[in-house]
């Protein structure tokens, strides 16, 4: 009588998980509001781009076109693969001492994977990730970019 | 001649039917996936995608129909239109609305569950002669599967002719005049509903039973070497066979063209006369073709060892005990 009581118990169980998996795809039946895929060309104008979506390295300038990039190169130490290349400059303080400075942040969107490990890297919060991925362009020189803008400087108190 | 003439408007009939049904059916079931797999589906062809499976269907015309060189070339060809031919001789007792029937043969039943078996013979055929190891296994899976669902698939059909006294199709839709089977039987008839639902899906090859089709191990299975209209000849059958079975559990289980009728609710049995038995049958049939493409994108497939354990160890055994219980029912005169 046990095996019988096993046997009935068991296709109990089966059928009652298969109506439970019937249920959650037949709510999604009825409810269209909930799909998700976003109709790309289409919706340029209005796209949902999740928040920690990471697109490219950017470096975020103030209204005075100003910095928070020290050029200590904990980025360019970070990125597993050379993306990122730090050109320093001597810049010479008021009081006349020779201060190191950034001159030139080179990114490699072409090698560049993503990763995130240079933004997390960096201790004044210089670089970002954005949103942007529309990157395909004709000549692979155009995916080297310069992240200073040009004429920028270091915002005064960052060290 | 008047024969002649009836028979080719027949013929045309259930071309032009399949046809049709080969196009809504494989359009419904990708809408149907996208909806309950939260995204869009086709959406590009004519509005909301209707035409998607017409473009479709000119694509697979405009292909080249390949026959492998080691394949046998004489059953290699004859295969797809074997699987077809048994798909249409099944048309013949179905009848689709009131009076609207090609062939009212007083062994309905029975024909239908003797000619649904032909279909195996032509996927054999098709495995064999493409001389390729992956058909073959393909084949000998989908035949397998086939043969051993057959047998609980029969015993809820009989369970329902054992109700109904009859294996003509009309007499068994006449019989479910006040009321459809499925209600009138009790929780056996129940049961008997949902192991023949189980078993057909089975039969027609569809997930979770889809073992004839492996990519990883048996690429397509059974139709690996076939392409272009022959391709598309097998698949049209695929459908069409879903569209049969649910036709053939719409009939058996659910009245067929009968309108639903309550007791004695005199006003609301008048309200549903009003309703064309045609629409009736139809949307009986579309209600369990949507079970069955429900079935497909929310279980998850069984391996070739449980497919044959949960038929002889699960179905086969329940639907004897379930046949023996309906006899008695019918005996008894126990259904409403």
């Amino acid at each position: 009588m046990a095996f019988l009581k096993e046997y009935i118990s068991e296709v109990y169980h089966a059928v009652s998980s298969l109506l439970k998996g019937m249920r959650t795809t037949g709510s999604y039946f009825v409810r269209p509001k909930e799909i998700i895929t976003q109709q790309y060309p289409d919706n340029r104008a209005d796209m949902k781009i999740p928040e920690r979506f990471r697109g490219e390295v950017v470096m975020t300038h103030d209204e005075n076109n100003e910095h928070a990039c020290t050029g200590c190169t904990a980025c360019e130490l970070a990125c597993p693969n050379a993306t990122i290349k730090i050109v320093t400059k001597f810049d010479t303080t008021p009081e006349g001492k020779k201060k190191k400075a950034l001159d030139t942040f080179v990114y490699h969107l072409e090698l560049c994977t993503m990763c995130n490990l240079c933004v997390e890297a960096c201790p004044t919060s210089a670089i970002k990730m954005a949103q942007t991925f529309e990157h395909s362009v004709y000549d692979r020189n155009q995916l080297l970019k310069k992240l200073n803008n040009p004429g920028s400087k270091l915002r005064a108190g960052v060290e | 001649m008047a024969l002649i003439l009836e028979c080719v408007i027949v013929m045309l009939l259930v071309i032009s039917l399949f046809a049709v049904l080969g196009l809504v059916l494989v359009l419904m079931e990708r809408k149907v996936a996208a909806r309950m797999q939260i995204r869009l589906g086709p959406n590009r062809v004519g509005p909301k995608g209707m035409f998607q499976t017409a473009a479709d269907t000119l694509k697979l015309m405009m292909k080249e129909g390949l026959t492998p060189d080691g394949a046998d070339k004489f059953l290699f060809n004859l295969a797809p239109f074997v699987v077809m031919i048994a798909a249409m001789l099944i048309m013949a007792p179905i009848a689709f609305a009131k009076g609207f029937q090609i062939w009212d043969i007083n062994i309905g039943v029975l024909y239908v569950s003797a000619v649904s078996s032909v279909s195996v013979i032509g996927i054999l055929m098709a495995g064999w002669a493409s001389n390729n190891k992956y058909s073959l296994l393909g084949a000998m899976r989908s035949g397998a599967q086939i043969v051993s669902y057959e047998l609980s698939a029969g015993l809820s059909i009989i369970s329902i002719v054992v109700l109904s006294g009859s294996l003509q199709v009309s007499d068994i839709i006449a019989s479910q005049q006040t009321g459809w089977w499925l209600f009138r039987g009790h929780i056996p008839a129940i049961i008997a509903f949902v192991i023949f639902i189980i078993a057909v899906t089975a039969e027609t090859n569809r997930a979770p039973f889809d073992l004839a089709e492996a990519e990883s191990e048996l690429t397509a299975g059974f139709h690996t070497e076939y392409s272009g209209m022959k391709f598309a000849l097998f698949f049209l059958a695929e459908y069409i066979n879903i569209f049969i079975v649910c036709a053939i559990g719409a009939t058996l289980f659910l009245g067929g063209w009968m309108p639903l009728h309550m007791g004695h609710w005199e006003g609301f049995n008048h309200l549903m006369d009003y309703i064309p038995s045609s629409l009736w049958f139809l949307g009986k049939t579309f209600f369990l073709i949507f079970l069955i493409m429900w079935f497909r994108w929310t279980f998850p497939r069984l391996r070739v060892d449980q497919l044959l354990s949960l038929e002889w160890k699960y179905l086969l055994p329940i639907s004897m005990f379930n046949l023996l219980l309906i006899t008695l029912i019918a005996i008894m005169g126990w259904h409403f």
